[in-house]
């Protein structure tokens, strides 16, 4: 039997694919009508270029990752719009035994709080430059990446220049643990299962989670073809009432088991079930011993965590900004402003009667406890959305807040 | 379809489109490095590059280190497959990397999508320094992707092969299991399991392997 829209996506294998993975595999596409065709991918180059020439329609991708392309930082590129967010979290900063050691020296806990355990990095930081020796290398899975961000931000806010004090690379994910243990690098920020995965193997320790430095803070997301999108609006709207099922069902707690099977099939991740467990549940081991459970530590679906908020790629786009990755001018900004899409969101679940939210921006950082807000439909909880440091981002003050960063970087 | 090149990097391609000659160009064979984890295939385009008059060819399959050998090679363009998971790792060092003395892009010939699309499909993508003419790296990437469909072909019929034997292999323990239960002759064997298959719309080889299965569910008897 023929479905009316078929429709081809590229995923990475990394837990957070698990909405459009569970889409394709618990009949949430087919009862749309669409015949779903995932194709697993080896690197993000490979996501952008089979999109760019076609062979994929949409993929799961780095949220910055269509600015970058749509902002000319990729070689080739198609394009892209985001019309849905794939989940909010899932990330960790995990670092060497030795850096550990270091870092407890300077009053380091295993608490995962990124102002105390920032303050002691940079201490041990010092330490290290005054003896002269090497900069600490960290790793990151893409430079137009949350992990990139999110790293930085912590960094500079605790006072250290991620330029000038340390080394990023990039290391693609499954490699990172092994990067860890044999020394290559001395840190890195990437998602589940990679942090656990070092902690059990006893090379490493998480020092901190996105979910601290930036709670219920946008990921990964799905990245569409603007000429696909523009040619196919049905089967885009589809898609999106397919994924907003998908979502729900992974968040449930009840299918956590399932899902977590489905995931471990070596067409996807290819890692056993209870590998898995850690990012859904939030139960974190940290090494050594210590155990913590993450509130909000990765939600796919809770606190309109598919919405994708244009506030979110304006936010990396001011790390664009502030990292020397995209200048700043109106058109750049432009550009920016338009990638995130939800209003395609919007009317392609507007006829599901779900709570959506009201606005395409927020001010980041706002809300300080989960906040019942206005939208359309049944009742809507947003947030908390603090940022640790406690620095506010309003959309609507990009040039202050951009400045600010800036001015903050001279000055130390 | 909407594929467009960003400007940046239009301005690097535009940028070694308007040099003349050879510009600030010392040597005249260009420097190949071949990055591809598959030693056969690697070993396949090295030749083939050898036998197009390159001798510069290096070939690496582990990308270990791999900052320090682009310094000491040089290269002018670089092979890549796309199986690799470091190319994330491997862009982002040619734009940053100080051990990268001139910058390396992307190769993309914006007039002819169907070569961008012929690199991709093949399972392969080239990166080329600045200031190198088009038509000198076009070439190394056509035999590129030319020796990597060849390759592709060489695995899928080996493979073919392969899962011919095994075919061959079942459909023969099917049917004796079927001499030995059922006192057929190995020709009625053979062609019972032929008619199952037309009937059930399937292969020989699914029915052979369903029968292998549940005779080995049911009983010790037919075990060989």
């Amino acid at each position: 039997m023929s479905m009316s829209h078929q429709i081809t996506a590229g995923f990475m294998p990394l837990f957070d694919s698990a909405v459009l993975v569970a889409a394709s595999e618990l009949g949430f596409a087919a009862r749309e009508d669409i015949e779903l065709t995932l194709h697993r991918e080896t690197s993000w180059a490979n996501i952008r270029d089979r999109i760019a020439i076609g062979h994929f329609d949409l993929a799961h991708m780095l949220g910055p990752m269509p600015l970058a392309c749509n902002l000319g930082l990729t070689p080739l590129a198609s394009e892209t719009i985001v019309p849905f967010s794939l989940g909010l979290g899932g990330n960790c900063v995990t670092i060497s035994n030795a850096v550990w050691a270091g870092m407890a020296a300077h009053g380091a806990q295993p608490d995962l709080d990124p102002a105390r355990a920032g303050a002691a990095l940079r201490a041990f930081i010092r330490d290290r430059a005054a003896a002269r020796r090497e900069p600490l290398r960290f790793a990151v899975v893409h430079p137009h990446s949350g992990h990139n961000y999110e790293l930085r931000y912590w960094l500079a806010a605790c006072g250290i220049d991620p330029d000038r004090e340390i080394e990023i690379v990039i290391v693609p994910p499954p490699f990172m643990a092994d990067a860890l243990a044999t020394g290559r690098i001395d840190g890195y920020c990437v998602g589940e299962p990679w942090n656990s995965a070092a902690v059990a193997a006893g090379t490493g320790h998480i020092v901190t989670v996105k979910a601290q430095i930036w709670r219920n803070s946008p990921e990964k997301v799905i990245g569409v073809r603007k000429a696909w999108a523009d040619e196919k609006p049905e089967a885009l709207a589809a898609l999106l009432r397919a994924l907003h099922h998908s979502a729900r069902w992974c968040q449930d707690p009840a299918n956590h088991a399932e899902l977590a099977a489905v995931m471990a099939q070596a067409r996807f991740l290819g890692l056993p079930p209870a590998v898995q467990m850690p990012i859904l549940t939030g139960h974190l081991r940290l090494g050594g011993g210590a155990e913590l459970d993450v509130d909000d530590f990765f939600l796919p679906f809770d606190k309109a965590a598919n919405f994708p908020w244009k506030s979110h790629a304006l936010w990396f786009y001011t790390q664009m900004v502030r990292w020397g990755h995209v200048a700043h001018t109106p058109d750049n900004l432009a550009i920016a402003r338009d990638c995130y899409r939800p209003d395609l969101y919007r009317s392609a679940l507007k006829p599901l009667g779900v709570a959506l939210p009201g606005a395409n921006a927020k001010v980041e950082g706002a809300l300080k406890v989960a906040t019942a807000v206005g939208a359309t439909g049944a009742g809507l909880v947003l947030g908390p959305d603090g940022f640790f440091d406690g620095q506010i981002f309003d959309p609507d003050e990009i040039d202050t807040y951009i400045a600010r960063q800036k001015s903050a970087r001279t000055e130390a | 379809m909407a594929t467009f090149l960003s400007r940046t990097w239009l301005c690097r391609i535009a940028q070694f489109r308007d040099l003349p000659h050879n510009a600030g160009m010392v040597r005249s064979s260009l420097a190949v490095l071949v990055i591809d984890e598959n030693r056969i295939r690697a070993s396949i385009i090295e030749a083939g590059l050898r036998e197009a008059g390159h001798q510069l060819v290096t070939v690496i399959h582990d990308v270990t280190g791999i900052a320090r050998r682009i310094a000491e090679i040089e290269p002018d363009v670089i092979v890549i497959d796309l199986e690799n998971p470091n190319r994330d790792m491997l862009e982002n060092m040619f734009q940053l990397s100080r051990a990268v003395k001139r910058p390396i892009a992307m190769f993309v010939d914006r007039s002819d999508q169907a070569s961008i699309e012929a690199a991709v499909d093949a399972g392969v993508s080239a990166y080329v320094v600045d200031g190198l003419r088009q038509e000198r790296v076009k070439p190394i990437l056509d035999m590129a992707v030319s020796r990597f469909n060849a390759f592709s072909r060489m695995a899928r019929e080996l493979e073919e092969a392969r899962s011919e034997l095994e075919s061959r292999k079942v459909i023969d323990r099917a049917k004796g299991i079927l001499m030995k239960s059922r006192g057929l002759s190995e020709e009625a064997a053979y062609t019972l399991l032929r008619k199952t298959a037309m009937n059930q719309n399937r292969k020989i080889s699914d029915i052979a392997q369903s029968l292998v299965t549940a005779a080995g569910l049911l009983g010790p008897a037919e075990d060989e």
